[in-house]
């Protein structure tokens, strides 16, 4: 899931991002009004963490603007600004949550799961494929009365196949979603989480497409 | 009693009161003026009137001498109150009393020879004429007792001061209702505002009260107004700073939150870094906040003055390790070759946060330069970074509160240069901003020095 961050606080930009990505989530961090809009153009982003307050506008605008384009991507507002009638009007204006500061870590993602889950019209938060039920707030999956641990980044990496299943997701876009970890992303970084999935998965689960990327295998495969 | 329905009471009976004696006394006065007047008349007449009635032998003077006592005097003549009672009495010039009307006293009327006289016989006033008659060798007195003229002033006077009496207490209680109706008003704004709760400052309907209190409604919803526009500046200035100094607090609890979760070492010291860096900005948000919040109170220019040199100094070796941590350095040059003073605590403040935007503007190894001039009753403290510079178009918005540049990346509080702005008011100085072509910037405060 990719989340655009727009938080002009460096030091709260950069806990969220480790936070979330910490949480299984891909976070991308703008600062500005100006950048966020160029982030938004490219696409892409399951759900927007949103500061009011920022150096060239606030978050507010930005919401509008966007809703009034017809981009109905999910967005949390976090403000320091949490009278309700501040609550009130950040709701009225499109967004699907709101959070005032300071917050927890664990209820900004478990917010953003919920809005990206209402989003995609699940009524329940596992996300089921192919016999795996995925819990997404704790990384887990369930198969054949088994409970699988993933990692952040296998967990990234699976949470991104499932968002279109039977799609075919290019090596890059899966670099994409693990860029961002302190350590870098080593080149076979994503056939080395795809190998560990298989592994936890069985081996038929994920498909290789030669030569385009990786799937999810079709129901019954 | 400090009461004006008490006072305005006591002043418009007392008043009344006083003029109503005034014309008691006057009307006494003069009536017994004129009452003086007419009957002495009347007693001359009646003395030259005796006089010549001896003078033509009309009166048997054998016949006076014994006539009986209010005898003929009262026949057929009803006797009021104000009955004259002229009495007279007929001496011989040798002293001798040849007659006297029935109601005269036995003493003699009066040792004068001729005219008026008062004098007391047996106890009673009495008011004399006497006439000398040359021809017949007589002197004639006569004389009224006092007792008539006063019995007439005092009924005259009577009849002023009885209504009077009357009236008066009826006056005393249309007085006191109409100073109860002139105060209610007063009275319904007293209690209106005692009834009103503590947040209410709402202006007071000043349209029903009358002329004479509307100047203190309005004078009330002045102050209203005022304290509203005070209290909402306190308000959003307490709102601003619980704002801002959520933002540190929620990034040091997001640190502490990826800290606690963090799966290797790493990540853990890069939050416990991220955690301190957050600490320290809260920590320099907190100090401005209070500097800002006591340059709005009144108590800031109580400080004692101090040399303007040697607080750039103190603020300059205050701010070496900050500006070392970012490897820059703080040069200070004095050009001003006088002692200048100045309030310390505002300007101290004032510099301090235009150094601190110096050095958070400056880039790794660069210099923060503050030179002190001296210009003719003003000292001029420019602080030159060599920072990207302030863009033109930012310049008037800059010193507003928790305005943040877009190129501010060190994620500054935006209280800086409001608080700059806030000492300078203070001061009565003034601030230029000059951007130099070949990059950095210059800020210039000016202030006025003793």
């Amino acid at each position: 899931m990719r989340i655009l961050i727009v938080e002009d606080d460096e030091t709260l930009a950069d806990g969220l991002s480790v936070g979330l990505r910490l949480s299984g989530l891909t976070p991308e961090l703008v600062t500005t009004v100006a950048d966020a809009r160029e982030a938004l153009a490219h696409g892409g982003y399951s759900a927007i963490v949103l500061d009011i307050m920022l150096p060239d506008g606030t978050g507010l605008e930005l919401l509008s603007e966007l809703r009034s384009q017809g981009d109905n991507t999910p967005a949390l507002l976090l403000s320091a600004l949490d009278q309700t009638q501040d609550r009130v009007a950040g709701l009225d204006l499109g967004a699907d949550d709101y959070l005032g500061k300071p917050f927890d870590l664990a209820e900004v993602s478990a917010r953003l799961r919920a809005i990206v889950r209402r989003a995609e019209g699940r009524a329940e938060s596992f996300i089921r494929w192919n016999g795996l039920a995925v819990d997404p707030a704790r990384m887990t999956g369930h198969k054949d009365n088994c409970t699988i641990e993933f990692s952040p980044r296998e967990f990234t990496i699976l949470r991104a196949l499932l968002e279109r299943p039977g799609a075919i997701l290019s090596k890059t876009v899966l670099e994409d979603r693990l860029y961002g970890w302190q350590d870098g992303v080593e080149s076979n970084a994503v056939e080395v989480h795809i190998h560990k999935l298989r592994v936890k998965l069985g081996a038929g689960f994920i498909q290789t497409v030669r030569g385009a990327g990786y799937r999810l295998a079709g129901a019954g495969q | 009693m400090n009461s004006v329905r008490f006072r305005l009471f006591i002043i418009l009976v007392a008043a009344t009161s006083l003029v109503w004696l005034s014309a008691f006394v006057w009307v006494q006065q003069s009536t017994r003026g004129k009452v003086e007047r007419v009957l002495d008349a009347r007693l001359a007449e009646a003395g030259q009137m005796v006089s010549s009635l001896l003078s033509d032998q009309r009166i048997d003077l054998n016949t006076i001498a014994v006539a009986p006592t209010g005898a003929a005097k009262t026949d057929g003549i009803l006797e009021t109150d104000y009955s004259h009672k002229l009495s007279c009495q007929i001496w011989s010039l040798n002293g001798a009393l040849v007659g006297s009307s029935g109601s005269a006293p036995q003493g003699k009327l009066t040792d004068r020879d001729t005219g008026f006289s008062t004098n007391v016989i047996d106890g009673e006033k009495w008011r004399v004429y006497s006439v000398v008659n040359e021809a017949l060798g007589m002197r004639i007195m006569v004389g009224d007792s006092y007792k008539v003229r006063d019995r007439l002033v005092e009924d005259v006077t009577r009849g002023l001061a009885l209504p009077a009496l009357l009236v008066l207490p009826i006056m005393a209680v249309l007085i006191l209702v109409s100073v109860q109706r002139g105060l209610a008003p007063l009275e319904r704004l007293a209690s209106a505002l005692s009834q009103r709760p503590a947040e209410d400052l709402s202006p007071v309907s000043v349209a029903p009260l009358p002329r004479e209190i509307k100047p203190m409604g309005d004078a009330l919803n002045g102050l209203f107004s005022r304290v509203t526009v005070m209290r909402d500046r306190e308000k959003s200035f307490t709102s601003f700073a619980a704002h801002e100094l959520k933002t540190p607090l929620a990034a040091i609890k997001t640190q502490a939150q990826v800290a606690a979760m963090a799966p290797d070492k790493d990540t853990r010291l890069r939050a416990l870094d991220q955690i301190q860096h957050g600490v320290g900005r809260a920590d320099r948000m907190v100090r401005q906040l209070l500097a800002l919040a006591s340059l709005d109170s009144d108590d800031a220019l109580d400080e004692s003055k101090g040399q303007v040199a040697k607080i750039i100094q103190a603020v300059a070796s205050d701010l070496a390790r900050t500006a070392a941590e970012k490897q820059v350095a703080i040069g200070f040059t004095d050009h001003s070759e006088a002692v200048m003073r100045t309030h310390a605590v505002l300007l101290s403040v004032a510099v301090r946060n235009v150094v601190e935007n110096a050095i958070h503007a400056s880039p790794v190894g660069a210099s923060v330069d503050i030179s002190l001039t001296n210009e003719s009753g003003r000292c001029h403290v420019s602080v030159h970074d060599m920072g990207p510079g302030i863009p033109a178009e930012e310049i008037p918005r800059i010193s507003a509160r928790f305005y943040r540049g877009k190129g501010a990346k060190e994620g500054g509080s935006g209280l800086g240069l409001s608080i700059v702005a806030a000492a300078l008011e203070r001061l009565g100085g003034d601030i230029s901003f000059q951007r130099h072509p070949e990059g950095g910037e210059t800020v210039t405060l000016m202030i006025p020095v003793d």
